[in-house]
């Protein structure tokens, strides 16, 4: 299946889906007004990733910050990683905050205290 | 006529240390040059990429609230400018940031938002983070994009109670005025 390769803006993340290696990244910011479209197009490249995924799928969160509206598309995004790795993928996410950035720290804590996945908080000087 | 009065609104901003109003329609591309201007000046101050966040955080959600909840009911379409109209300023004090913003609201809209606020404000540094997660994990997406999620987050980025009245304009609408701190 055709992977995705996404630029970032002003308003949304650079997005990296890889079905061959099972290596998913979303890096930048994600303050679009309206996230549902930005995500739509996401949740049916994973949709369909899952009905053949790698032995293991890797998900690289490496964001500066994001909207409310887009918190709430990121969680139905671990949602459907949830089911995969319920299917058979063996699906870890990598959570990356900048130092000091507590903010995003706890937003990472937030989704591993409702998403059934393993994560890994992973703090860097620079996202 | 005298432009005294431009030179007073000036030096009235200046007290107040306002360093950005917009007053007006928030549309999307008003949020994304009041955002652009805003990280330009943040990145001139020398403030701590901690601070730097939370009040781009705080001014993102608070915008685009605005944008979200412009009343779509028109009464009149002489009377719609007029109420899709809001004021947005952020004042750089010494030791914080304000971030104010002032729309009209429907007055039918009222008492939920003041329900919630209020909710808000009794929720210490804990309860407000479980209840950010039970909103996040139940709540659902509308079709605008918007997940109920906005003034949570503001009060939790802020990490102070949420200043806030309503003020009766008319039968139809009162105007909403908000006061985040971030310090």
């Amino acid at each position: 299946m055709e992977n995705i390769l996404r630029e970032g803006s002003a308003k949304t993340p650079s997005v990296s889906f890889n079905s061959a290696s099972g290596i998913l990244e979303l890096k930048g910011r994600s303050i679009p007004e309206n996230s549902v479209e930005f995500y739509k197009p996401l949740n049916e490249w994973i949709d369909s990733y899952g009905s053949k995924p790698c032995s293991e799928t890797v998900v690289d969160i490496k964001l500066e910050y994001f909207n409310t509206s887009s918190s709430k598309c990121i969680l139905d995004l671990f949602k459907k990683l949830e089911y995969i790795n319920k299917q058979g993928s063996v699906v870890s996410v990598n959570w990356y905050f900048e130092q000091d950035d507590e903010d995003m720290e706890e937003a990472g804590e937030d989704y591993q205290a409702i998403i059934k996945l393993p994560f890994k908080m992973i703090e860097v000087e620079e996202i | 006529m005298s432009l005294k009065r431009i030179y007073n609104l000036y030096q009235t901003m200046e007290q107040e240390k306002i360093i950005l109003s917009f007053n007006g329609v928030v549309t999307a591309d008003v949020l994304t040059a009041v955002l652009d201007i805003m990280e330009t000046k943040m990145t001139q101050l020398d403030e701590s990429s901690k601070t730097k966040k939370k009040v781009f955080n705080v001014l993102v959600e608070c915008l685009q609230n605005l944008y979200h909840h412009i009343d779509e009911r028109i009464y009149d379409m002489n009377e719609l400018r007029k109420h899709q109209s809001a004021l947005v300023m952020v004042v750089r004090n010494e030791n914080s940031f304000l971030i104010q913003t002032g729309n009209y609201i429907d007055n039918s809209l009222v008492r939920d938002l003041d329900d919630k606020l209020q909710k808000i404000n009794s929720l210490d540094k804990e309860h407000l983070r479980e209840y950010y997660r039970e909103v996040l994990g139940n709540g659902a997406i509308t079709e605008k994009g918007t997940a109920g999620l906005g003034m949570i987050d503001i009060a939790r980025k802020s990490g102070n109670k949420l200043e806030y009245e309503f003020l009766e304009i008319d039968k139809y609408f009162s105007f909403f005025s908000l006061n985040v701190k971030i310090d």
